[in-house]
């Protein structure tokens, strides 16, 4: 696809100065760099996660006990409403990279078109999220009876109903921070459609802002692929 | 003295302009991906909502087509939908080298052999 990345360049020219021997910009030579640090970030996160669940293993909660509500219509859907979140973030990335591909022919009309969706998705994806948050917090009718008969629902940062309270610390923790990422990804995305529909890149005659503001949304999705199977799944 | 042969930030960038040809065989790869992506996860949330976790042999197949389903998921955002796949191969192996060593010595020291150890111990009569 990229020209400059295919070309086969000989090594000494490549690293004699002058260009990128990564054959890429700095912004987007940076971008990935970041996503690096973010992604060990996040492999912390889910290995500390990892841990618990070793740690616990007899009383670890199962996801699909758990997560098996869906919005309107009650109880037992096990999974349902995770996995429409999962196919709303893969969307929303498929439209990101058609921008990127559309800005590679430095096709406004089409980079502004799916870049809106993209944003579009990415609210959805977050209403998702904070639905599933506040059922999280609210729990179940039935609720947990403790030994002294008080009665528990729902969990936060000093009870669980669902098990052991590292669960739901984890829940806030890995969910929230991936959420957050949501959120300024879903930033960066108006930022840039904001200057797509300027026309600042039509003047600047390439569209790799879209590319690289599109790195961090792939990850994004990328970071919930790994934290749908480790949470929700296993 | 200005030199002539650099290679200007934005000429990368211009590089990486495809014709309206290409286009069209690039967005085919997104939607084969696109596909593949929906339909995994599909399998996986069946498996998911259909099987209970248990000490079984069948839960620990499950667990294994998981985690590949998730790696091979990965593998193909990273390389089509991020474009490392076209990015040269230096900086694949920049990235994902020191990524892939780091990770697989935490999981094995952290998340494998220490999380069985304090399971372990939480078992002992003492």
């Amino acid at each position: 696809m990229a020209s400059e990345a295919t070309q086969s360049i000989d090594n000494t020219a490549l690293w004699d100065g002058g260009r990128s021997p990564f054959g890429m910009s700095y912004g987007k030579n940076m971008m990935w760099f970041f996503l690096v640090s973010d992604a060990l970030t996040f492999g912390g996160l889910l290995i500390a996660l990892g841990f618990a669940r070793f740690k616990f293993a007899g009383e670890w909660p199962m996801g699909e006990e758990v997560f098996q509500s869906l919005p309107f219509l009650g109880n037992g859907f096990p999974l349902v409403y995770v996995a429409l979140m999962t196919f709303i973030l893969i969307i929303s990335s498929v439209t990101m990279v058609l921008a990127v591909e559309a800005g590679h022919r430095n096709d406004k009309k089409t980079v502004a078109k799916w870049l809106a969706l993209t944003v579009l998705f990415g609210i959805f994806f977050l209403g998702s999220q904070a639905w599933e948050w506040s059922h999280f917090i609210h729990g179940t009718e039935a609720g947990l009876t403790l030994a002294d008969g008080s009665v528990i629902h729902g969990a936060n940062m000093s009870f669980n109903e669902y098990g052991p309270q590292l669960y739901a610390n984890f829940f806030f923790f890995v969910t929230g921070f991936h959420g957050f990422h949501v959120f300024t990804g879903v930033l960066f995305n108006i930022i840039i459609l904001i200057m797509v529909l300027r026309g600042v890149f039509e003047k600047r005659k390439h569209y790799e802002m879209v590319e690289k503001v599109g790195l961090y949304w792939h990850f994004v999705d990328l970071v919930w692929v790994f934290v749908f199977t480790i949470f929700y799944l296993v | 003295m200005e030199r002539d042969d650099l290679i200007v930030d934005e000429s990368y960038a211009i590089n990486a302009h495809h014709s309206e040809e290409a286009g069209k065989k690039i967005r085919r790869d997104i939607y084969k991906v696109t596909l593949f992506l929906t339909l995994a996860t599909i399998l996986e949330v069946f498996l998911g909502a259909s099987f209970k976790r248990n000490e079984t042999f069948t839960w620990d197949v499950i667990v294994t087509v998981f985690a590949i389903l998730t790696l091979v998921k990965a593998f193909f955002i990273v390389t089509v939908f991020m474009h490392l796949g076209d990015e040269r191969k230096n900086i694949q192996r920049t990235i994902l080298i020191p990524y892939f060593f780091f990770m697989a010595y935490m999981i094995i020291l952290i998340t494998i052999i220490e999380g069985d150890f304090q399971g372990l111990i939480q078992t002992l009569p003492f």
